[in-house]
């Protein structure tokens, strides 16, 4: 068991949310659902963060400041996109500005429809992505030259020579 | 041969200092969200949860935007482990509490090391806060001399009677002080877990993974020596007397966590001129009380 799972703490970021999920994600912090007896904290740093929840779609404005917000997180880190409008687009998929749901910008691990999603479905998103934490930070601790050799036996003989020529370069 | 002995001892108390202070401070810190959860009608989370939080800091990934704040924190690591053990071992209250300023200046300097706005307001003001404190700090060492005759941690637990009972007025200021150094929340300027509406992490923000997993490590260090400043009053020579020494420092952290969940956070010139304050009306007067009436 590793400590990401018992400690993850996590940053919010409102997309183009109708700020009806951002709602339910700060109740999720209230006394009623406390999500701090799972050590969950509302770091709103990046740089500590573990989890980037995110909530809204990504639209042309918002999109560098969503991959940046990715990028300031220390690896292993996992995406939960909240909400209709982060899974898809929702009803602004349409929109002229609109590139759609969270996936469009960032790698997305987890997603909880809902329109607003429910404190319950919220936390049980988290939990979800603690697996997927975890199954990362095991990743992270295998060495790159073993990754490369997985890698390679996985794919065809022909494929995984041509991958190594072309790293060669 | 019997100052061999006294030295050895001290010695073995200070290593117990070292193994057992990150221990302590961690179980102390776990206590203070479990109380300050219940006082909020939440269930909170385990005791453990420090412990599980600096573990899983210690295995991410490494992130700095200047290398030069790793060597920093490890300086602040060290200077405030070091003036624990000197504490502990019995050295000069003097020394110990310079070692802990230099810890102070390692942390500032981490901090003023990365461009982030957010760390130079932090840092300027873990600048103030050091100003604050820094006085009383050296009024305590100065009010345990006057009342002992020493310096030495040792002979001052040793005293014929209740430190407080002579020195009220600076246990009032350190308690005082005490809040800006756990950084409990009226004076949690520069960095609080709670502080990132306003200043995301204060001082920390540029701070993530094992180097942050060092700072709080550090601060657990600290927290035990200066509630072992609090030992100092309330222990002389009676055999039973540390249970007194022990179930006051529980008591002004217990009180800390009170205060810490009851006050909001107060601007840095208010900080400073009522750290002042008391530290001239409480810690003065109890000095001149010291010097001249006794």
């Amino acid at each position: 068991m590793s400590y990401i799972t018992k400690s993850p703490w996590l940053v919010h970021y409102d997309g183009s949310s109708c700020n009806g999920c951002d709602i339910e994600v700060l109740a999720c912090l209230t006394p009623l659902y406390d999500v701090e007896r799972f050590g969950i904290v509302n770091t709103g740093n990046p740089k500590h963060a573990d989890i980037f929840l995110v909530t809204g779609g990504v639209n042309t404005q918002n999109l560098p400041v969503v991959k940046q917000i990715y990028e300031q997180i220390p690896d292993p880190k996992v995406v939960i996109a909240v909400g209709t409008c982060a899974c898809s687009g929702g009803v602004f998929h349409d929109c002229y500005n609109m590139l759609g749901g969270m996936d469009k910008a960032i790698p997305v691990d987890v997603y909880v429809p809902g329109c607003a999603a429910r404190p319950e479905s919220i936390i049980d998103g988290v939990v979800k992505g603690l697996a997927v934490l975890e199954e990362k930070q095991k990743a992270m601790a295998i060495p790159v030259k073993e990754k490369q050799a997985l890698r390679e036996k996985e794919l065809e003989p022909g494929v995984a020579v041509n991958k190594s020529q072309e790293a060669g370069k | 041969m019997c100052d061999m002995a006294v030295n050895i001892g001290n010695i073995v108390l200070g290593i117990a200092y070292l193994v057992l202070a990150p221990l302590i401070g961690g179980l102390l810190a776990g206590i203070d969200r479990k109380i300050s959860a219940r006082m909020q009608r939440r269930v909170g989370p385990p005791i453990m949860q420090p412990f599980y939080d600096v573990f899983k800091l210690w295995d991410k990934q490494p992130v700095a935007v200047n290398k030069a704040q790793r060597f920093y924190i490890r300086g602040f690591l060290l200077f405030a482990v070091l003036s624990g053990f000197f504490f502990f071992a019995h050295g000069d209250l003097l020394l110990v509490i310079f070692t802990l300023t230099i810890a102070s200046v390692c942390f500032v300097i981490a901090a003023y090391a990365s461009n982030s706005p957010y760390s130079q307001v932090g840092a300027e003001r873990e600048l103030a806060q050091t100003m604050a404190y820094e006085p009383m700090m050296l009024l305590v060492a100065l009010g345990f001399y006057l009342h002992c005759g020493t310096f030495d941690a040792k002979e001052i637990v040793q005293s014929s009677a209740m430190n407080f009972i002579y020195m009220p007025g600076i246990f009032i200021g350190l308690c005082y002080i005490l809040l800006i150094k756990f950084r409990k929340s009226p004076f949690d300027l520069s960095m609080s877990h709670e502080v990132h509406q306003e200043l995301i992490q204060g001082a920390l923000t540029e701070i993530s993974g094992p180097t942050l997993a060092m700072i709080e490590l550090a601060h657990w260090y600290e927290n035990v020596l200066l509630l072992g400043f609090v030992y100092l009053f309330f222990t002389w020579s009676p055999v039973w007397s540390p249970v007194v020494g022990l179930a006051m420092c529980a008591f002004t952290y217990f009180s800390d966590i009170v205060v810490d969940n009851c006050c909001s956070r107060v601007k840095w010139e208010h900080m400073l001129s009522s750290a002042w304050v008391v530290t001239l009306v409480a810690g003065f007067a109890n000095v001149a009380f010291l010097m001249y009436m006794r």
